[in-house]
């Protein structure tokens, strides 16, 4: 290992510009002559439309245009679409509405966009905003997830009962069988509370027109700026997709909710031609909470059969997953494909059957939110474990150990198959870095200062490196899953790789920088790594799903190969040898078993002279490209282990120590794989601790602002007792297998398995907060688990 | 309309702007100083700290006419020309920052941490006197030995140690 290759903890190259101040996002950017947006949004969750009258708001200073959904209409602008079609199970399509980004006739949520006013400033815009006069007829409105189907309100008439499909995966009557034979069935009531991703810095974008050219660019905060460019040009419409450039510069935090293509960025690129200037957009904090894709959001009836030697031999799941008021770009597929086919775990459990019912409420949209889908089943499968475990009288650990799959490859009922691991391994490590052995003392020292203590585990899977294109595609996606890779080496040497990962927060420009370091024996300081823009990068699937290594490098390396392969090519001539005889290695070609070498910055510079061969025997230049689409998802897996003290007086739960200790594969760069974890762990404490997104009955959102919502801050949380095995992944070249998402599935149930511990029954749900475990400390345990 | 004046970064700085806009609006929009990141919009995240007369400031939640006369210091003023300020080098060496967001406020609380509070901090001190600045990436993990290392150069003058980029 060289001090900038593969498994060096690297310096990261992109944080001098964040450090000073330097960063670009998209609100930093001020474009010539740009006007300033404001978006005048519902205050009712659910109402008719029945007049909007703009005048007053018109005529005050600095105005420049007020649009509607009617303008949208005339200009025949279409609606946001949503990218995955599921079936239900007597195999009809998923009844979707329409999505204007405007509203048309009705507002669905509190928040949906009924108006844009474009002024000079920012202040006058929203003092403009606030004139509009929109007449509503205010309707019922339905927002809890579990009452949604068949409610007196009716999100959209294209699914009358709210149901937007109801979907099936497993064998239902093997898993029925499973469970007549039980000698034990656990059965546990589950609410995946929903969240509000919440990355610091809120979406943004900026619309331009050139008239002289008809081209479009918007600035965004994109995750994934080309797929932003395939929607807004061939679904909504807006330009051909060869005049729209898309460019997603520094951006501040995604977490999933920058994947999305919104109303907002739609509606500036549009109005940019419509007022002639360039239109720019910021969201304030309580438009976010308000307009961003949520997450989760579950309502789940969970099942485990176990035969009489403590086997797990049946799993089955009843879900309701709220979708919101529209179907977001990949909702449909979140608590579907992205959940059910890891309901299997690490465990080997013969029959599995899951029924998920999606339904429409009047709240914001509900989509892909770190980890997407994962989360919720792994809270599913280990939570009914530890409970069924406890249940059993059997140790967690050891009951885990007993049903872990031990064979791979491994296939699980519900689509999967596992291709490596070693799940005791990341068990038993977990449980040292842990001191599991010394926690009775803990607990008994805990309970001499009236305090209690508890332990609980969460042995996660989760489906990584998104995805083979073809299984997808099988599965409803309505695009294939490859990355992108353009390696372009320059006459001196230095290199650009463009590539169509995006990076917002992960390091890419860094860790991409590493491989092809590694791979060319070049100083890491003169590789580039471009991404986020359309016009300098071909196209390209994004950043998530944990894919940027396993996938996006992937597609590098495959690059790289070829490169290397060229650069053989040009040596041959530039030495007079035969192109069998060349060798690569350490950054030099080499003529095998002779003293002849050229430095690689000297083939380069070969390669666009072209003396040496004429451009019939071998073109000039050295650039390649290459798509990679992966054969398998990775399996990311490991063991979070967490202890919290919890005070009975107060209700107050410190984490008192968290262990992860993870199975990531080949590692790029162990420091910034390393911070992953942190943060993801930070986000599922924050889901079992604190978080939650609230409407009340009216559908008025109450958790809005950073006021009213909780998310861990630095005192909430300790330091984290991180740990690696590795199983490197087979089925991509550099056996990556992913770390973004990691943590955020992993430690919720780890979270509430240890509360439940401490205060030794199960009636709680997340997040529990001070006031829900002051309460749950006083309750005693019920008859029946339930959550 | 009103005038404003102030020290911006060791310039002297004076407009006529609208007496609503904020402190972080004015550094951002009219100096063009957008390393100051606005956040939350209510004091909460830290994302828009700034030091206003040596002391630590949320400039969201700030008109810029109540820093009318004061000596204002942004993330842009920190380092000394090329050489960076001891915080922002050991942000960079302990990976205390992901998407880079926050940074800027974080750095900018930190250094105000230690002038205060001197160089020799605990990790719960540290943890408490961050409460008033938010990361949705790091866990904070990273940023606590950041600001340990930092606080430890910023008193012994010690440079952070650079490692391999």
């Amino acid at each position: 290992m060289t001090s900038t290759g593969i498994g060096a903890p690297v310096r990261r190259k992109e944080d001098q510009r964040f450090i000073t101040g330097q960063g670009r996002y998209t609100d930093d950017l001020a474009r010539p002559g740009q006007a300033h947006a404001a978006f005048v949004r519902s205050p009712y969750a659910h109402a008719r439309i029945k007049s909007i009258d703009t005048s007053a708001a018109a005529a005050m200073p600095g105005v420049v245009a007020i649009l509607t959904g009617d303008d949208l209409a005339a200009d025949k602008i279409g609606g946001l679409i949503c990218g995955w079609m599921i079936h239900s199970k007597d195999g009809t399509p998923m009844k979707a509405g329409p999505h204007p980004a405007l509203a048309q006739g009705k507002v669905r949520y509190v928040g949906d966009q009924v108006a844009v006013v474009v002024a000079e400033t920012l202040a006058q815009a929203r003092d403009a905003a606030e004139a509009v006069e929109v007449d509503y007829e205010p309707l019922p409105a339905v927002v809890d997830t579990a009452k949604a189907r068949g409610a007196g309100a009716v999100v959209h008439d294209e699914a009358p009962d709210n149901v937007v499909y109801e979907w099936h995966l497993g064998e239902k009557g093997a898993t029925e069988a499973a469970f007549a034979r039980a000698k034990h069935v656990t059965t546990l009531d589950i609410t995946n509370n929903r969240l509000v991703p919440n990355p610091i810095e809120t979406r943004a974008a900026i619309g331009e027109y050139d008239a002289g050219t008809g081209g479009y660019t918007l600035y965004t905060t994109s995750q994934n700026p080309h797929l932003a460019r395939l929607v807004l040009s061939a679904f909504i419409g807006i330009a051909p997709e060869h005049q729209l450039r898309v460019i997603a510069p520094d951006v501040g935090g995604g977490f999933g909710s920058k994947i999305f293509i919104y109303a907002e960025e739609t509606v500036c690129v549009w109005a940019a031609k419509k007022v002639g200037r360039p239109v720019k957009w910021t969201s304030d904090r309580t438009e976010a909470f308000l307009a961003d894709a949520h997450g989760r959001d579950h309502v789940t009836r969970a099942q485990m059969a176990v035969d009489e030697n403590g086997k797990i031999i049946g799993l089955r799941v009843h879900t309701v997953a709220n979708l919101g008021a529209y179907l977001s770009t990949f909702s449909s597929s979140v608590p579907t494909y992205l959940y059910a086919p890891l309901l299997s775990g690490q465990y080997d459990i013969p029959a599995i059957y899951a029924e998920v019912d999606g339904v429409y409420t009047n709240t914001a949209p509900v989509d892909a939110y770190r980890g997407a889908g994962r989360p919720e089943a792994t809270y599913v499968v280990e939570r009914l474990v530890e409970v069924t475990a406890r249940q059993l009288g059997m140790d967690p650990a050891k009951f885990r150990k007993k049903n872990y799959i031990k064979r791979f490859p491994h296939q699980t009922p519900v689509i999967m198959n596992y291709d490596i691991g070693d799940y005791a391994a990341s068990l038993e490590k977990a449980m040292e870095i842990a001191d599991v052995k010394g926690f009775g003392k803990r607990k008994r020292e805990s309970a001499k200062r009236g305090k209690l203590r508890g332990m609980g585990y969460s042995s996660y899977i989760e489906a990584c490196g998104i995805a083979p294109s073809q299984a997808v595609g099988s599965l409803g996606a309505g695009i294939g899953l490859w990355e992108s890779a353009e390696v372009r080496v320059n006459p001196t040497g230095s290199i650009e790789v463009l590539t169509g990962s995006h990076s917002h927060g992960q390091g890419h420009e860094t860790t991409f920088a590493q491989l092809v370091a590694d791979r060319l024996g070049v100083p890491i300081e003169t590789v580039n790594i471009v991404h986020g823009d359309t016009d300098k990068v071909q196209f390209g699937m994004g950043t998530y799903g944990s894919r940027s290594g396993a996938v996006g490098m992937s597609a590098i390396s495959k690059a790289i190969d070829k490169v290397i392969a060229k650069g053989k090519k040009v040596a041959a001539y530039a030495l007079e040898a035969s192109e069998g005889d060349i060798e690569f290695e350490g950054g030099r070609f080499k003529v095998a078993g002779t003293d002849r070498s050229l430095a690689f910055g000297e083939v380069s510079l070969q390669a666009y002279i072209a003396h040496k061969f004429t451009g019939q025997d071998l073109e000039p230049g050295l650039k390649e490209g290459a798509f990679y689409d992966p054969t398998n998802f990775t399996f990311p897996a490991g063991v979070h282990i967490c202890e919290v003290e919890i005070d009975p007086d107060t209700g107050v739960t410190r984490i008192d120590r968290f262990t992860a200790v993870d199975d990531f594969g080949v590692v790029i760069n162990p420091m910034i794989v390393e911070g992953q974890v942190h943060g993801g762990i930070a986000q599922g404490v924050g889901q079992a601790l604190m978080e939650g997104a609230i409407y009340d009955e009216s559908g008025q959102l109450v958790t809005a602002s950073y006021m009213d919502y909780q998310m861990p801050r630095a005192g909430d949380l300790p330091s984290f007792q991180v740990g690696m095995t590795s199983t490197p992944c087979p089925s991509n070249p550099l056996g990556i297998k992913g770390c973004g998402e990691a943590g955020a599935i992993a430690a919720p149930p780890a979270v509430m398995n240890a509360i439940t511990d401490a205060l030794g029954h199960e009636d709680i749900a997340m997040p529990a907060t001070p006031r829900a475990v002051w309460h749950a400390v006083r309750r005693a345990a019920p008859a029946i688990a339930a959550e | 309309m009103a005038i404003v004046s102030m020290t911006v970064n060791g310039k002297a700085v004076t407009a006529d702007i609208d007496p609503r806009t904020l402190l972080v609006q004015f550094l951002r929009e009219h100096l063009r100083l957008t390393g100051t990141h606005v956040g939350c919009d209510t004091s909460q995240c830290g994302a828009c700290v700034v030091h206003m007369n040596g002391a630590a400031v949320k400039a969201c939640t700030t008109l810029a006419l109540q820093a009318d006369g004061a000596a204002v210091t942004t993330i842009e003023g920190l380092a000394d020309g090329a050489d960076l300020h001891p915080m922002q080098a050991a942000f960079r060496e302990h990976h205390g920052l992901q998407c880079g967001y926050c940074t800027p406020g974080m750095i900018m609380t930190a250094v105000d941490m230690v002038n205060r509070l001197g160089g020799d901090l605990s990790e719960e001190t540290i943890r408490a006197e961050l409460e008033g600045n938010i990361c949705r990436c790091t866990g904070y993990h990273n940023i606590v030995r950041a600001v340990e290392t930092g606080a430890k150069a910023m008193a012994g003058g010690e440079p952070v140690r650079q490692a391999a980029e």
